[in-house]
């Protein structure tokens, strides 16, 4: 994976997968390792998101790498006019590997073809989040023992959320059985349930959340976005339907685990952190260890 | 060629050197000449819509007198003419006549319908897999979003 730019979950190969999530494991047993003592990592990021920001320079700082970089594009040359072509050519010479997040769809592609270095897509607007993604993968084995034959619900705003897409098509790979859970007008795309079919999988589709828990091994939830609802009506109608309670939890299987690519806003509600069953704060910490595999492998520090 | 196919060939006079489009969808004849740029042109342009046709009930044709095109101005073609016929013209004859094929990938042309892609809001070519050509669908090379038939236009 040396040198090699991560900008599309499918960039990776199934193999190339796992040896992340191995790695990942490795660095969950050993996070300091001042491995990567020479090496510059940019982090641009042209939109704000603290959490994938910090997270991926936690994993730089704790392999001992210098980082550089903004938090926002408004204190750039960006604002003065800048095209995305010049700052990527410029910041280029300057680091050994860039991560960008930017709010346009396919401006990591772009960058990952004029740098002169490897580049990690930390979220091109609605398109790609594949470090996210390959989090989750490592989430989900962790806690299941293995990716293969899962039982893996999907809660909420499965039209938009790219994270949700973005997973399925990667689970496509181990055999999962998919149970899809969300408002009429929140349905999974059926460019997604494309990739479902071609592979002969099963999924469910459901508007009732509390009919799927006993049945899965993994409760993915994600929020419902007001401004997604060009009724507001429709969104009163069906905004307390996909919220989780711990009560709701009493029937699910004893290995079930609850992950959220978070922020969180309403839909778990805060009694459900203390059970043993929730594990997005987990899967938060889980994104420094693949961060740290991704950056040490692609920078060639590691096979 | 057929008796009866000349007769209705001669709808729109012969040309003696140049390129015939035949073939096309009636209502796309239009689209054509712009995709082609023929607007601008200075020699004789004789063009035909509504005629019959055996094989598409109504066609469209374009005859461009003193013009051979280069296979990037055919790509552009088949994206809105998939159906089209090119027929080369010398001195009155046929020389030579292709199918206007819908190419696997398609660069520059098309421009991406998602108003978000970073080639709607940077200086950067499109790029384009034609994942199904009977239906006409292009996945961006950048944002992964698929422009099918309905929403497909042309860069200037």
């Amino acid at each position: 994976m040396k040198n090699k730019s991560l900008i599309s979950i499918n960039d990776f190969t199934r193999e190339e997968h796992i040896r992340i999530l191995d790695l990942a494991g490795d660095f969950e047993n050993q996070p300091r390792q001042r491995i990567l003592s020479d090496f510059v990592v940019a982090t641009l990021f042209f939109e704000p998101s603290t959490r994938t920001r910090l997270s991926f320079e936690s994993a730089a700082s704790r392999l001992g790498a210098s980082v550089i970089g903004f938090s926002d594009s408004s204190s750039t040359s960006v604002q003065k006019g800048e095209s995305l072509r010049d700052t990527i050519l410029t910041v280029s010479n300057y680091c050994d590997i860039i991560v960008m997040r930017h709010p346009r769809e396919g401006s990591a592609r772009f960058a990952s073809e004029v740098a002169g270095v490897p580049v990690i897509n930390a979220g091109d607007g609605a398109n790609q989040h594949p470090t996210q993604t390959l989090l989750d993968l490592y989430s989900i084995r962790k806690t299941q023992g293995s990716l293969e034959n899962l039982n893996i619900a999907f809660v909420g705003d499965l039209k938009y959320g790219r994270t949700v897409h973005s997973l399925v098509q990667a689970l496509c790979n181990y055999n999962t059985t998919f149970h899809l859970v969300s408002p009429l007008e929140l349905k999974l795309p059926s460019s997604i349930k494309i990739d479902i079919k071609a592979r002969n999988l099963a999924y469910h589709q459901y508007t009732d959340l509390t009919e799927v828990i006993p049945n899965v091994d993994i409760l993915y939830m994600t929020r419902i976005q007001k401004e997604r609802f060009s009724d507001p009506l429709d969104y009163e109608k069906v905004k307390n339907a996909y919220i989780l309670r711990n009560r709701m939890l009493e029937n699910g299987k004893p290995n079930l685990r609850i992950l959220h690519p978070l922020p969180r806003v309403n839909e778990i509600t805060t009694d459900v952190d203390d059970n043993p069953k929730a594990y997005y704060f987990t899967q938060a910490l889980n994104g420094v260890f693949v961060r740290q595999a991704l950056l040490a492998s692609i920078l060639g520090v590691v096979d | 060629m057929e008796k009866e196919d000349l007769r209705k060939e001669l709808k729109v006079s012969a040309i003696e050197n140049g390129t015939v489009i035949d073939h096309i969808p009636t209502n796309n004849v239009f689209q054509v000449i712009k995709i082609l740029n023929l607007t601008e042109y200075n020699n004789q342009l004789l063009i035909g819509t509504n005629l019959e046709s055996r094989k598409m009930g109504k066609k469209g044709i374009i005859k461009v007198t003193n013009k051979f095109f280069e296979s990037d101005e055919i790509n552009k073609i088949a994206l809105v003419a998939p159906s089209a016929t090119l027929i080369i013209i010398k001195n009155f004859e046929v020389v030579e006549k292709k199918k206007v094929e819908v190419p696997d990938t398609a660069e520059k042309i098309v421009r991406c319908f998602n108003p978000n892609c970073i080639t709607n809001n940077e200086n950067i070519s499109t790029k384009f897999t034609v994942i199904d050509k009977v239906e006409l669908k292009l996945r961006c090379h950048y944002c992964e979003k698929i422009t099918a038939r309905k929403n497909i236009s042309f860069r200037e």
